[in-house]
């Protein structure tokens, strides 16, 4: 294998230091100057309701309120894959703490006074708050206009209906699986909502200058899809995307929440209407919480037939997506379950629906792990009881059915190389599997527990990256791509790469998070795909900077170009040990011939990569005959629980966790990815829950009452491998790793606490209360 | 309005604040001092973490009146030499992902280790458990605080 002197390396991060020296300057850390003005939301007390009238005239009498505005300034509608969603609630809200009007001041404290004195008229309707009841007879409709909207071809809306897209997948026979099959089992699984709690609030400012221009300064995982949207949202105020530019400032976090658009159009749509003024539109924890997206509820129901090796003959799945008042975003989540909700395995025959469902809670969205943590739980739990009915070891199951390479997926694609069985193993040995444990305290019962992991991209199949590389003149590099560095460490491995080609130090390339008027298009930095798009794209500007340097080189020096190689940046040739040119001496102002005349010029590199081979063409009725998912990053992980009998309380000891990251660029950032997706996992399934009232309001909006882990709740022992069978159209074999650590966890741990108690615990979250709950009633 | 006096980051600052005013938003609305983050604004998350007479406080809770007289630390004050040898080892180690707890955490630390030179595990956690962070598990915060302050 050849050796490289940056790929594969521990390299320190580009932003690094700009982090831990407190210089990291964050999208409300940005100083706009004394004629910033400040903008409050006022929302909605309904979870659903008509609303007669808006009164905003006690409201602009208010002393340096400068406006208000309402749903009847911005009639459009936008949405990424979908458009049913509003910049302000039109004719009725759909959720409770809807934003439908804004106060527009001076200050904060004038905007919110401002706000107190809107006054808005309303006829609630019959509410809604689970997607079963969405979908039964004569459910109140939520989007009588769902018809009409806008949508990516590969949804389904059933009309007159609270389905939103219905993704349904028929492989081979099912009923003849279930048929053949010597054991069924048929359960149903529930997973709440959840929300990302980045650390850093949403926050935008957007300026709409005296010439037409509009600039975003937004926290945003996506720019240019930003971009996009308001573009398209606001052309009817005469706005083309080329007058608009969104700046992206560092990230505190994102887990999907900043993905999309959701609050940033607020202050784009504002500035609009306040000419000249720039103006901040800011969330705060308890509007994070309700008023972004958040993570989709589901009802899983899950019937697997095996013969009695183990073998599953047939696999039905049917979810039922809680995906909240609007699922412009949501819906992809829902279609990406649907196509791969039959998890790693080779499954002949297969049934799966996965129903998108209006409910009257706020809008579902991207979440680390896009809807497969939600249906693994589910999944994975069941194989463990299926193994534990015929008495073959959980581990042993999932070897007899996992999907490798070749195999079919759900759509009828061939699943790409992948290294499954070598992250199992990795993981049971480390996890010491066939070793029985043993509590010395008859308090506390220990457990051990598996699950496997698979995940996909879910992308448009012309998501596509792209990469300017620009030469400075001591051969220094600035690297422009608009991927976003969240804290993942996006910009460094992409800076990895160029060095790798160009034999430029990492420490010598500039990259940094994009302005989209500068840096070239990138769709968006979610589903765990920009290491291995945008690193395409990154690859190809090196290359094509290389072929310049090397085409330079021959035609000055009279060398072949296939003799030519780079090394410490100087352009070196295989039959003329001596020859060595220093990037710097020409990079930008060329070779100087004997004539006196100069050749060449500033290098810049150009990539763009696109995968051209995906397709969302199948067969609605079926799903057959598309390639809708680019590849699967596959892995297991294993876990150590101690439960306290007495109490329920759960504390896990060790997680042992393999990904197979095909390569990874910088082994310390896939580890962190790891660490950090264990921990959050753990937190989904041990402490955190969104708890609704019966109107619909979110009770717990804020750290006090919606818990998140601290330094003291981390696993004692934690064990990161990595597994590397390249991806063959990854940069140097990469593929993404960032969403997948955490989505095998909350089964791993349901397994876990089956194994140590007996009891099977269905629903999420897994609360101490829960599992004491549990050993009551088994003591009974 | 009340004209208060305080060090900040070493230099002696005069100004008015109301009586409502918390110290996070007077130090970064009212005097250029970005390291300190909101997260909350409501004393949960740490992230708004300043040093009052060398003690760590969540500025977020604390009135701006209240600090008249006394002395402010950020992060921007340790950084102004340069890094210390704690921002240095969380930078080798690639500790922080997006770095908005990363203030916070590191005055929290910097607190731990100027008491307690070679903090046990279980010191570190409980000197960190007041600062949240959603990305890197602290699991790498922990290692590398251990690793620098080990007993040789
Ligand atoms: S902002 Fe002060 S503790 Fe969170
Ligand atoms: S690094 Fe993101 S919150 Fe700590």
């Amino acid at each position: 294998m050849k050796a490289y002197k940056y790929i594969g390396q521990s390299v320190v991060k580009v932003d690094g230091k700009e982090k831990v020296s407190g210089a990291a300057l964050y999208t409300d850390d940005l100083e706009f100057g004394p004629d910033l003005l400040y903008a409050e939301v006022v929302e909605g007390p309904h979870a659903h309701a008509i609303i007669n009238s808006i009164d905003t005239s006690e409201a602009l009498k208010v002393p340096e309120v400068l406006a208000v505005v309402t749903g009847k300034d911005f009639p459009f509608n936008f949405g990424l894959y979908m458009k049913d969603r509003f910049i302000f609630a039109q004719d009725r809200v759909r959720f409770y703490g809807e934003q439908i009007a804004a106060v527009v001041a001076r200050t904060p404290q004038a905007a919110k006074k401002g706000a107190q004195l809107v006054k808005v008229n309303y006829t609630p309707l019959p509410k809604i708050l689970n997607p079963l009841d969405s979908i039964k007879e004569g459910a109140e409709l939520l989007h009588p206009e769902l018809k009409n909207y806008e949508h990516v071809p590969w949804f389904f809306p059933k009309a007159d209906t609270n389905i939103a897209h219905h993704r349904k997948i028929r492989k081979g026979d099912a009923d003849k699986g279930f048929e053949e099959a010597d054991y069924v089992l048929e359960d149903t699984y529930e997973v709440p909502r959840y929300s990302h709690c980045a650390i850093e609030f949403h926050a935008a400012v957007a300026k709409y200058d005296h010439s037409g221009r509009l600039t975003v300064w937004a926290s945003s995982q996506s720019p240019h899809t930003q971009r996009n949207l308001f573009a398209q949202a606001l052309a009817p105020l005469g706005i083309r995307h080329n007058d608009v530019r969104v700046i992206a400032p560092h990230v505190g976090g994102g887990f999907g929440s900043k993905a999309g658009v959701t609050m940033e159009i607020i202050a784009a749509a504002i500035a609009m209407k306040v000419q000249g003024h720039p103006v901040k539109v800011m969330w705060n924890r308890e509007r994070e919480f309700y008023n972004t997206y958040q993570r989709l509820g589901v009802v899983a129901k899950l019937k697997i037939g095996v013969k009695k090796d183990g073998k599953i003959t047939a696999l039905k799945h049917d979810l039922f997506w809680d995906a909240g008042a609007y699922v412009e975003y949501a819906a992809n989540v829902v279609n990406a379950v649907g196509l791969s909700a039959i998890g790693p395995y080779n499954v002949e025959n297969a049934s799966i629906d996965s129903y998108c469902i209006y409910t009257n809670l706020p809008p579902g969205g991207p979440y680390r792990g896009f809807g497969y943590s939600e249906f693994l739980f589910g999944l994975e739990s069941h194989m463990n009881r299926i193994a534990a009915h015929l008495g073959i070891d959980p581990i042993e199951i999932r070897r007899r059915n996992i999907i490798k390479e070749g195999d079919l997926t759900a759509y009828g694609a061939h699943m790409n190389p992948n290294g499954l069985l070598q992250a199992i193993d990795k993981v049971a040995e480390e996890i010491k599997w066939n070793e029985k444990l043993k509590s010395n305290d008859p308090d506390i019962a220990l457990g051990k527990g598996f699950s496997l992991f698979w995940k996909a991209p879910a992308m448009p199949p012309n998501a596509s990256s792209s990469c300017f590389l620009k030469f400075n003149e001591d051969a220094s590099i600035n690297l422009l791509v608009s991927g976003m560095d969240l804290g993942q460490g996006f910009l460094t491995v992409m800076a990895q790469i160029a060095a790798e080609i160009l034999s430029v130090p990492t420490s010598k390339i500039r990259t940094e998070n994009p302005d989209t008027d500068r840096n070239p298009y990138e769709w968006q930095t979610v589903a765990s795909h920009i290491t291995w798009g945008c690193g395409n794209a990154v690859r190809k500007a090196a290359i094509d900077a290389r072929d310049q340097i090397f085409s330079l080189v021959s035609r000055t020096k009279y060398l072949p170009v296939d003799t030519l190689y780079l090394e410490d940046e100087k352009v070196k040739c295989t039959t003329h040990p001596k020859f060595a040119l220093a990037l710097k001496d020409f990079i930008i102002n060329g070779i100087q011939m004997e004539d006196g005349t100069f050749k060449g010029g500033p290098v810049i590199g150009r990539g763009v990569f696109m995968p051209e081979y995906s397709s969302t063409n199948a067969n609605p009725e079926t799903s057959q005959g598309g390639h809708p998912n680019v590849h699967y990053t596959v892995g297991a992980a294993a876990a150590i629980l101690e439960i306290d009998i007495q109490t329920g309380k759960m504390k896990v000891q060790k997680v042992v966790e393999a990904v197979d990251a095909g390569k990874a660029l910088n082994p310390s950032l896939v580890k962190g990815q790891i660490v950090g997706g264990i921990l959050q996992g753990i937190s989904t399934v041990l402490y955190e829950e969104m708890k609704f009232d019966h109107r619909g309001k979110l009770l717990n909006p804020n750290f006090t009452d919606y818990k998140i882990p601290t330094a003291l709740d981390i696993p004692g022992e934690i064990v990161p491998i990595i597994v590397e069978v390249p991806q063959p159209d990854g940069p140097f074999g990469a593929r993404g790793v960032g969403e997948h650590t955490m989505i095998p966890i909350a089964p791993m741990i349901a397994n876990a606490i089956d194994d140590a108690l007996g009891v099977r615990i269905k629903t999420m979250p897994i609360t101490a209360e829960k599992v004491c709950l549990e050993i009551l009633k088994k003591g009974k | 309005m009340k004209k208060i006096s305080f060090k900040l980051n070493g230099e002696t600052r005069f100004l008015h604040v109301e009586p409502n005013e918390t110290l996070l938003d007077v130090l970064r609305d009212r005097m250029g001092v970005k390291s300190p983050k909101c997260g909350c604004d409501n004393g949960d998350c740490g992230a708004c973490t300043v040093m009052l007479d060398g003690k760590t406080v969540r500025s977020c809770l604390i009135f701006a009146i209240e600090v008249d007289g006394h002395e402010i630390s950020t992060l921007e004050n340790i950084s102004k030499n340069g890094l210390s040898p704690l921002q240095k080892a969380f930078l080798e180690k690639n500790v922080f992902q997006c770095g908005y707890c990363a203030p916070g955490m590191i005055l929290s630390a910097t607190e731990l280790i100027t008491n307690n030179p070679h903090p046990s595990e279980h010191e570190i956690k409980e000197a960190l458990a007041g600062n949240l962070c959603r990305c890197t598990g602290y699991t790498p915060v922990i290692e590398a605080i251990l690793e620098l302050t080990k007993k040789d």
